[in-house]
């Protein structure tokens, strides 16, 4: 039993989904710190179970469903002893036994047994060709019936009873489904969707006995009939029991570990006996047991966290959707929908296209959603309920669709994606098209965004088409594919959440990278692209005045102080305010673009001046030009500030209502310079003619007779979006200080990277008129924090590096003794 | 091989890169948070982004156009992306950054340099 090494062992009880899935977790976070033993019953390397029903329904083999075969485990080093049942586990000396005797020591053990199919004791329920609905085996023994057999019961109207169902009349069976209950899916769907469900399962050739409970289950050796308690029969040559499963506990309660319905397990997946954890079916944590799997793999990775000794990040339970695998039948369910007095019900149906969706509100939030019919929608508001994003305000089009949510025009990304061709490209960074995802999708088995980015490439880059690729997996999977955990890591060098980052910050007074880092148990040494910008940014928004800027965290448009192009040149653009210049301005303009010989000379959607295609090296001297004539930065490059678009208003327009210009200059005179989630835009229109296009704005102003409009959360980008309206003001230090109030909630509350209108639909515009109309003391104390951060954040970056601050980043080394250089590019 | 002294340690900024200008086109070198020093040809392998212009993160940098990560010993593109760019011998000696690139003439790559070339497309 020695092992050649001292590693300390592992020993996995249960190969199934959970348990190999942690395994797969812990090999990507430390490869080789276990010897790693499996054990299980049944007899072959492990395999998606969910897609046993596809199996059945001959939509897929045994071959296509295999996750890892022996070879991925002998590459790995994992001893594998299939078909071998662990009948005893000795805690006293840390070892397992299995029921041929084989026996292995551990010091560490993780239990993922999964659960039994409940069997009904009734009479003739150990007859030959009673079956249950769990594994490979069962799987062969109904397609063996179906091949020599007509008749099949199965009992159990639920989600694995229906689905077995219909893959036995697949087969060509005639299948009758005995229920409980009057309705069907009575855990995951009304009554009404549940009735519509059984009229086209019923139009498919399947029968029903509703509200019949089994009484025997008749024949000699080999079924051959069910009877029902009302004592009518009806003829079977297969049962099918898929009336429930039990977390399969009996090892563990043998071992004295402590079950309730489940093996017990805290936040981190450990049971009683803290070198034993538990993943999967067989466990019960905060009171609740799941059966499927996107709990399991959240549950596996912090698993895999605390086996590799990070020791961070926590389980802390799941909310889980469903649908059903039945192909021609589209069915989704989330959440409680039981509903009582405190709830209300949004309900739309359309009979005649059958379609049903239900949703139940509890204070402005989802709680549960069935959809029949058109489940299009169900993750976006899987989504909203996980993240409990208030839906007031999108209440009167909610049941309509993500499509019909200040979206114009594009549509949501689900039937986006769906409608692309499979030539169409997904990942403009990589050249990665539809088909190709797809096909790797179902050829490698890939469940995550992780997978398809390791095998693709697809969103491996700038990151722009995650939400596509997120899509793709969600269509390609259907029913396996319940999208990422709600709360996602800041990237992999942690297992924190932005929100949780941000909360430690202020909380524990985090004022550099480094106490960060230490707090919070960062993976890598110095983090990665992902997670620093980020660090700056919330270091930086926490602590304006004692926070150290770090420059090499930045990416280089904020380092360097102009954009990148795509042959490594910048653009420069001086800040023009409000978009109003001079002749004298123009002419300072011009000669500088001529004396760097500045290729293109562009306006900006923003009204501004882009001088393209500068080289670095150039850039001190130009800034120091352009500062002689007046100018500062225009911030193009950064998640700051940008611009304040205005029209003439008043001064010259016959519309105007006000002094448009003028407002916009005091607007970016008060805000430039201040850093932001990402980038901020601002316009001021003069009346509601909108010449200025203040509604797709971060904060637009639209000027009227009797004061001003405010409006946010708007976005010409690449998701085009109508502002919210805010509140209505009266005076120009209002219009002020509502915006300078509004851009200090954006920059503690959302995410880096996030922008308004993201950020406004995710936390509701209620919210943020709360905190900003209502509130006029928070609104006083967000406007004070924000200036507070202005005194040190005016800061020209131009100027100080046309004085020679920074100078290394700009010039380049040339070797003492080197030859001269050719080429000019720096 | 043919060392060329570069510029002190001090002039690399930590987790930062400096570009080399030799006749035979940019070279960037990078300085490691723990002071160890790399040098690479100064173009991603997948569209020639300037790497030195990317953020350095522990033996890694991320190129500023499209976020491929580069290996700093090898050049090579790592995770699931693949290429890699021409990696140089460099040392620092007395707080002196030492630099040869001289393979980057396409001589072969020399054995006895400190930092492996690994490339298997240089260039
Ligand atoms: C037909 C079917 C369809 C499903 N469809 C879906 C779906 O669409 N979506 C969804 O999310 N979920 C679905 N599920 C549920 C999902 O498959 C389970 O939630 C998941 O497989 C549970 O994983 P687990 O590792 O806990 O258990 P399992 O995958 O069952 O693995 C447990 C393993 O442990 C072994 N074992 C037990 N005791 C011992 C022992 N003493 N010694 C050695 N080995 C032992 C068992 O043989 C088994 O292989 C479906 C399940 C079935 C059966
Ligand atoms: S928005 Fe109104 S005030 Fe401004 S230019 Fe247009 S019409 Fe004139
Ligand atoms: S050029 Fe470097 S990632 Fe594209």
């Amino acid at each position: 039993m020695d092992t050649a090494n001292d590693k300390p062992r592992l020993v996995l009880i249960g190969n199934g989904m959970a348990g190999m899935r942690t395994v797969e977790e812990l090999l990507k976070l430390t490869p080789d710190m276990y010897d790693i033993t499996v054990f299980g019953a049944e007899p072959w390397g492990n395999y998606n179970r969910i897609m046993l029903s596809p199996v059945l329904a001959s939509e897929k083999t045994v071959d296509e469903i295999m996750l890892n075969d022996d070879a991925w485990y002998a590459e790995r080093g994992i001893t594998l002893h299939k078909g071998r049942r662990i009948e005893r586990i000795d805690r006293v000396n840390r070892r397992v036994i299995a029921e041929d005797g084989t026996e292995a020591p551990y010091d560490r053990l993780l239990l993922a047994t999964g659960s039994d199919p409940v069997m009904i004791p009734v009479p003739g329920h150990e007859l030959e060709g009673v079956v249950a609905f769990r594994d490979i085996h069962d799987v062969d023994a109904m397609l063996a019936a179906s091949r020599a057999h007509q008749h099949a019961v199965v009992i159990g109207g639920g989600l694995l009873g229906l689905e077995a169902a219909n893959g036995l009349m697949r087969q060509g069976m005639e299948v009758t489904v005995v229920h409980l209950m009057d309705h069907l899916m009575e855990r995951q769907l009304d009554a009404e969707a549940a009735g519509m469900l059984r009229g086209s399962l019923e139009e498919r050739g399947m029968r029903f006995r509703m509200a019949h409970q089994t009484e025997a289950i008749l024949g000699e050796d080999r079924v051959t009939g069910v009877r029902f308690t009302d004592g009518s029969e009806v003829e079977a040559d297969l049962v099918v029991m898929a009336v429930g499963i039990r977390p399969n506990t009996a090892l563990a309660e043998s071992a004295g570990l402590h079950c309730e319905r489940g093996v017990v397990v805290n936040d981190t997946m450990q049971t009683y006996d803290p070198s034993i954890y538990a993943v999967g079916e067989c466990v019960q944590h905060r009171g609740a047991t799941y059966g499927l799997v996107a709990p399991l793999w959240e549950q596996a990775k912090v698993c895999a966290n605390h086996l590799a000794e990070y020791g961070i990040g926590r389980y802390e339970g799941s909310m889980t959707s469903t649908k059903l695998k039945v192909t021609g039948i589209d069915l989704f369910s989330a959440g409680d929908f039981t509903g009582d007095e405190t709830t209300e019900d949004l309900v739309f149906k359309d009979a005649a296209r059958g379609v049903y969706k239900r949703l139940v509100l509890k204070d402005n939030r989802i709680q549960g959603a069935v959809l029949y019919g058109d489940t299009l929608d169900g993750s976006w508001y899987f989504q909203l309920m996980r993240d409990g994003t208030p839906v007031a305000d999108i209440r009167e089009n909610l049941l309509f669709g993500q499509a019909h949510i200040g979206d114009s025009g594009h549509g949501d990304e689900a039937s986006r994606v769906a409608a692309m061709p499979d030539n169409a490209e997904i990942c403009g960074c990589n050249g990665v098209c539809k088909g190709e995802i797809v096909q790797a999708i179902s050829e490698h088995k890939l469940f995550t965004l992780e997978d398809v980015r390791a095998h693709t490439k697809a969103s491996n880059s700038c990151g722009s088409c995650t939400g596509l690729v997120e899509s793709l997996l969600a269509t390609t999977l259907g029913g396996d594919y319940s999208d990422a955990p709600a709360k996602k890591p800041v990237c992999a060098c942690t297992d924190h959440s932005h929100d949780e980052v941000r909360a430690a910050i202020t909380r524990d007074g985090l004022k550099t990278m480094d106490a960060v880092f230490e707090a919070l148990d960062w993976k890598t040494p110095n983090g990665c692209h992902v997670c620093r910008p980020a660090l700056n940014y919330y270091l930086l928004a926490a602590w304006p005045k004692d926070y150290q800027d770090d420059a090499q965290s930045r990416f280089i448009n904020e380092r360097a102080h102009g954009n990148i192009q795509k042959d490594g040149t910048y653009s420069v653009v001086p800040r023009i305010w409000g978009g109003v210049t001079t002749p004298a301005e123009l002419r300072a303009i011009a000669e500088v673009a001529e004396r760097y010989q500045v290729p293109t000379v562009k306006f900006t959607g923003g009204q501004r001046i882009d001088l393209l295609g500068v080289k670095k090296a150039d850039l001190p001297a130009m800034w120091r030009d352009l500062g002689d004539a007046g100018f500062v930065s225009g911030h193009a490059y950064g998640k700051a500030l940008r611009t304040v678009k205005t029209c003439v208003g008043s001064e010259w327009c016959r519309f105007g209502t006000q002094d448009s210009t003028g407002l916009g200059i005091q607007l970016e005179r008060m805000s430039w310079g201040s850093w932001t989630p990402h980038k901020f835009k601002m316009a001021v229109s003069g009346c509601p003619r909108n010449c200025a296009e203040a509604t797709i704005k971060d904060l637009g102003v639209v000027c009227v007779d009797s004061g001003y409009e405010l409006h946010v959360g708007g976005n010409g980008g690449v998701k085009v979006r109508a502002t919210d309206f805010l509140c209505k003001v009266e005076t120009e230090a209002e219009v002020l200080e509502y915006a300078g109030a509004f851009m200090q909630f954006y920059r503690e509350d959302a995410r880096y990277l996030e922008r308004t209108a993201p950020w406004i639909e995710r936390v509701g515009l209620t919210r943020v008129k709360e905190r900003l109309v209502d509130d006029a003391e928070n609104r006083a104390a967000l406007y004070a924090r924000f200036l507070e951060s202005q005194e040190v954040a005016q800061v020209d970056p131009w100027a100080e590096r046309a004085a020679g601050h920074a100078a290394h980043e700009f010039i380049p080394i040339t070797p003492v003794d080197a030859p001269p250089r050719q080429g000019v590019s720096a | 091989m043919s060392w060329l002294a570069i510029c002190p340690l001090e002039d690399i900024p930590p987790l930062g890169a400096r570009v080399v200008a030799s006749p035979n086109g940019d070279i960037a070198v990078f300085r490691a948070a723990d002071d160890r020093v790399f040098a690479l040809r100064d173009q991603c392998p997948h569209k020639g982004g300037p790497l030195s212009q990317g953020i350095v993160h522990g033996e890694r940098v991320t190129c500023p156009l499209h976020n491929w990560v580069i290996d700093l010993q090898s050049g090579e593109a790592t995770g699931a992306d693949s290429g890699c760019t021409h990696a140089f011998p460099i040392r620092v000696t007395d707080g002196q950054v030492w630099l040869d690139f001289s393979g980057a003439t396409g001589d072969a790559a020399d054995d006895t340099a400190e930092v492996p070339v690994a490339c298997r497309e240089a260039g």
